[in-house]
């Protein structure tokens, strides 16, 4: 029987989010007072070794990417950090229970992150559906104001630095890092061809840190407390807790927190309180529409970022959708693939075409064709041909929810 | 993809209820020299008006120098944008993945059916428009609806259309 392990979330419930005193007892801003105090390097060091990744969802080693920007452009006069919090991928709520629980967490994280790459401005782009997170997050931030954690010269060191709140306009692709920047920035949000990455030209053309809210809301802890701390949560390749988000067909949907490294079974079992019904366990969809699914074979296996790859699924950004016996897979597919195409940009061809295509081809796999199962064989086809083509995540990302239900639900869709 | 998002009539466009330009000017001065300011810009006009209306784009575009072009681009781009005026109360149903498991779809159908609207649109009295939109991050909830700024999960159709009823009943009172 495992215990959530809230490292990130401690706070959640105990502190009353609006009040920067509460934080502040409960150890808040300790992180932000050492981090000033030590040289901007040793702090990317500190979480380069304490082996933090990205947790919006690509997994990407956040020291190397600090690492990155901090070394871009040296005659830049401007840097910037960016907080990814245009939480949209379906079944994901772990930065709303962040940023309306303990938003003072993920600010000092943000504050942190920018004194370590020397950038004096920050934005928070948080999406405007999102009403709970943005009114606690603008109270939280002028709270910071007030106590010197922002602004001119925070709490005497001599760093400025300068955060505000942006808020999304409705587009699922804004999540994608550089298309947040050219959001940022006022235009559409159709996505950059990178390289560059942000770490050299980001937002304004200037060396820029996109971060995720649960990235940055372990930031101050590892700081506070050592690398080795933080390490001694989860596994060896990805240390730490993770924040998943359970919905579908349980007894306990919400949010759990937990070393990394467990299995899906107890995150259902242990945590979720099992099936809501009587019927049995059919199949779970990991990390979202751009996820995974996965039938009760993957039940036991270990959920860390490369044990999953090496399955064929994904962590991604943590959210775990329970389907029962008796649920349609297909159902499930045909809402992720119709969502891709809605929210396909335009810019590039392969996505723009490629997504109407996988949503009419789905729609055919019900309207008779008289071969199914070589219909399905081309869409993942197509799929794979998307992958290699698209522009960026939206137009690769198809292929994860639809190869691997070709993969277990073969049956199913071409019934 | 997104073209669907330019109004499909553009006759509406034209007969727009008029509106007070001028209150504009203060979310202008605020915004006019800021770097990335389209659409905060967009943003505090939809929140004055409850749309964009077509005057609007003109005083941004004479206001800030901003081109024509570019701020229809974009408000064409984002759902949240709207370029006709929209009921009094917007109820935005989630059609994320985790709400469709828990049957959404159906008590989308039944509440469009009974305000007698197609999704988008803006019943009759002006009291309410209806709008399928993605995964609101309510997941634990599902499947939920958000009317305004307020969020009701674990619908059934009943309960749905016992919220809308309530919020009709109190406007006429």
């Amino acid at each position: 029987m495992i215990k959530e392990t809230r490292i990130t979330l401690k706070n959640v419930g105990k502190i009353n989010p609006e009040s920067i005193d509460d934080y502040i007892a409960a150890g808040g801003y300790a992180g932000l007072k050492k981090a000033l105090k030590m040289e901007p390097f040793s702090i990317i060091d500190e979480v380069l070794d304490a082996g933090l990744r990205g947790r919006g969802g690509a997994g990407f080693s956040t020291g190397t990417k600090k690492k990155f920007t901090s070394r871009s452009c040296q005659t830049c006069p401007q840097r910037y950090v960016v907080v990814n919090a245009d939480e949209g991928e379906p079944g994901t709520f772990k930065d709303r229970v962040i940023m309306e629980n303990d938003p003072h967490l993920y600010i000092e994280g943000t504050i942190i992150a920018a004194y370590s790459i020397n950038a004096t401005k920050g934005f928070i782009y948080i999406r405007g559906e999102y009403t709970g997170s943005i009114d606690k997050t603008r109270k939280a931030i002028a709270a910071a104001y007030e106590r010197g954690f922002l602004g001119k010269n925070i709490l005497g060191s001599g760093f400025d630095f300068d955060l505000e709140l942006k808020l999304g306009a409705g587009s699922y692709l804004c999540g994608e890092e550089l298309t947040m920047l050219e959001s940022l920035e006022g235009k559409r949000g159709h996505p950059r061809i990178k390289p560059p990455f942000p770490a050299e030209k980001g937002v304004f053309g200037a060396p820029t840190l996109v971060n995720n809210v649960e990235t940055l809301s372990n930031v101050p802890l590892i700081i506070a407390n050592g690398k080795d701390w933080y390490k001694q949560f989860g596994t060896e390749r990805s240390p730490g807790t993770k924040i998943f988000t359970i919905s579908g067909k349980v007894k306990n949907p919400g949010y759990y927190e937990v070393e990394m490294g467990v299995s899906l079974r107890e995150l259902i079992w242990d945590l979720a309180g099992g099936m809501s019904g009587d019927k049995p366990f059919k199949a779970a969809l990991l990390g979202g529409a751009a996820g995974t699914f996965v039938d009760a074979s993957m039940l036991d296996e270990r959920m860390t970022y490369d044990n999953l790859r090496e399955k064929g699924a994904t962590l991604g950004s943590g959210a775990v959708i329970v389907l029962e016996e008796g649920d349609s897979v297909y159902d499930m597919l045909y809402n992720c693939l119709r969502f891709f195409k809605h929210e396909s940009c335009g810019k590039c061809v392969p996505c723009r075409v490629g997504t109407s295509m996988l949503a009419k081809g789905t729609e055919k796999l019900r309207n008779g064709v008289p071969d199914k199962r070589a219909l399905l064989d081309q869409m993942v086809h197509e799929s794979e041909i998307m992958a290699a083509t698209s522009l960026c995540p939206l137009g690769q990302s198809p292929i994860l929810p639809l190869k691997s239900a070709a993969r277990y639900f073969a049956e199913e869709l071409t019934k | 993809m997104r073209v669907k998002r330019i109004s499909p009539e553009p006759a509406a466009l034209l007969v727009q209820p008029s509106v007070d330009i001028s209150l504009m000017d203060s979310l202008i001065a605020k915004y006019k020299y800021k770097q990335g300011n389209l659409i905060p810009l967009l943003q505090g006009t939809q929140e004055l008006f409850g749309f964009i209306p077509r005057e609007a784009f003109l005083k941004l575009h004479n206001d800030t120098g901003l081109s024509l072009s570019e701020l229809y681009g974009v408000a064409t781009f984002y759902a949240q944008f709207r370029l006709t005026p929209s009921g009094k109360h917007m109820i935005k149903m989630c059609h994320g993945t985790a709400c469709h498991v828990q049957n959404v779809t159906a008590i989308t159908d039944e509440l469009l059916d009974f305000l007698e609207v197609k999704d988008g649109e803006t019943t009759s009295d002006g009291l309410f428009t209806v709008e399928t939109v993605a995964c609101l991050g309510c997941c634990s909830l599902a499947p939920v609806m958000m009317i305004d700024e307020e969020t009701h999960g674990k619908l059934t159709p009943k309960k749905a259309m016992k919220i809308v009823k309530e919020i009709r009943r109190n406007e006429a009172l």
